[in-house]
């Protein structure tokens, strides 16, 4: 069992199924169970492919009239 | 929190709607196997954002909307007798069953407990030696492990007074269910992530070429979620058919092996009867003959459960995608979260639920 801070939150979790994880790193929770160490690593890459796409979009003509926010 | 507000971002699900609309052509149908997925959908008003050719429906993945009627009975025949204490996920609670619901037992002076983790209800055993323990063990295969590992900590420290009431289901069936029945209209689905973190998504490629449907593994943030219909769209329009995987920070493709290797300790696959899908062969798990004394059921004995489903509720059909939730003639009127005539009105998983609390209809 490990402690993990949910935004300030600290719970006990059973750590059985993520043997190499190490105290600071990311892990996804279900039911008291780590299920996976987050993968920085992949997560970059797919937060680098939001950048990428935004830039390539901004050449192109946006039609982004509607202006509400996401409900 | 970290790794979630990032895919939170209005600018990214803004981006990724847009290479939708300039992937698309015609019309298709996509289903989001997992209830998580149907919340995010419906609370962050995806469906406003997608091109019209764009039909998303609702899959069967909420477990206490798939959970037999006559498993709802039963729970409440066991939480009934004295010598329990029925512990159970809060979401099951209020699901009605024939006549009354878990919340009905407890509130006439039963012993029923909601537990965050199965893991307390282990504890509660402990704590408890003259009582008898239940937990009620339903869910897809992201809790099944959690579920194996209460069974097996019970039998390493020899509690007798430990059950489980066993109504686990698995998500690869009905995926097949759904695409072998003649009234089929999905063409591609949404994989559920965390179903995927614990079993990988190699089960997933032979039903991908079985059935000529694109799959992606896909997460549960509003720009996961575009981001899967992304790609499951692009898979449709270049007549390809492939597994992908969108959720990649959290799924590997052999998934969380010692959870799996603890599961198959546990449990093995059993034929299943989903609520208003029918039975579906293999597409569940019960107890091995090595932990049948841990078995509710072998050890209560709750007579015959005639279960009675109500004549308004049109759960099933919304189950397997072939109605919407506001097209029932009940919806927000007789069922509502408060008073709900069927399952997915209650958990917050459900798609009646997240139409009741998200969406203008």
């Amino acid at each position: 069992m490990g402690t993990v801070d949910f935004s300030g939150i600290r719970k006990s979790v059973c750590l059985d199924w993520v043997p190499d994880v190490k105290i600071g790193e990311y892990v996804i929770v279900h039911v008291g169970f780590a299920i996976s160490k987050v993968d920085e690593e992949e997560a970059q890459e797919t937060l680098k492919l939001f950048e990428q796409i935004s830039g390539s979009l901004d050449e192109l003509k946006y039609d982004g009239s509607e202006k509400s926010g996401l409900r | 929190m970290k790794y979630v507000d990032e895919y939170r971002s209005e600018s990214a699900a803004r981006r990724y709607a847009d290479i939708i609309h300039k992937t698309i052509t015609r019309s298709w149908t996509l289903m989001e196997i997992c209830g998580g997925q149907t919340h995010t959908i419906v609370k962050s008003g995806l469906e406003s954002l997608l091109p019209k050719e764009i039909s998303l429906v609702h899959g069967p993945g909420c477990p206490v909307c798939v959970t037999p009627l006559e498993m709802i009975d039963k729970a409440i025949a066991i939480a009934s007798q004295p010598e329990v204490i029925f512990t159970s996920f809060g979401d099951m609670m209020r699901v009605p069953g024939s006549h009354i619901d878990l919340l009905s037992v407890k509130a006439d002076g039963g012993s029923v407990r909601m537990v965050y983790s199965p893991l307390d209800a282990v504890k509660i055993a402990q704590q408890n030696p003259e009582k008898k323990v239940v937990f009620f063990a339903v869910g897809f295969e992201t809790t099944a492990p959690a579920n194996a590992m209460a069974v097996w900590q019970a039998k390493k420290l020899g509690l007798k007074n430990f059950s489980i009431l066993c109504s686990h289901v698995l998500v690869p069936p009905a995926m097949e269910a759904i695409l072998s029945s003649p009234e089929n209209q999905v063409q591609a689905f949404l994989a559920a992530g965390h179903v995927c973190t614990v079993m990988g998504f190699e089960e997933y490629i032979p039903i991908a070429k079985k059935y000529k449907v694109p799959i992606v593994v896909t997460g549960f943030e509003p720009v996961d979620i575009l981001q899967g219909i992304s790609m499951a769209v692009k898979q449709l329009e270049d007549g390809r058919v492939e597994v992908e995987n969108q959720y990649s920070r959290s799924v590997q493709r052999e998934g969380n092996q010692a959870a799996q290797k603890l599961l198959l300790e546990v449990f093995e696959t059993t034929d299943r009867a989903w609520r208003g899908i029918g039975e579906i062969p293999l597409s569940g798990y019960k107890l091995r003959a090595e932990y049948a004394e841990f078995d509710a059921e072998n050890i209560f004995d709750v007579g015959a459960v005639h279960a009675q489903e109500s004549s308004l509720c049109i759960a099933g059909i919304i189950l397997r995608g072939l109605k919407k939730p506001h097209e029932c003639s009940v919806f927000g009127t007789e069922c509502t979260p408060e008073h709900p005539v069927g399952a997915p009105m209650v958990s917050s998983e459900g798609a009646c639920a997240a139409y009741y609390h998200y969406r203008k209809v």
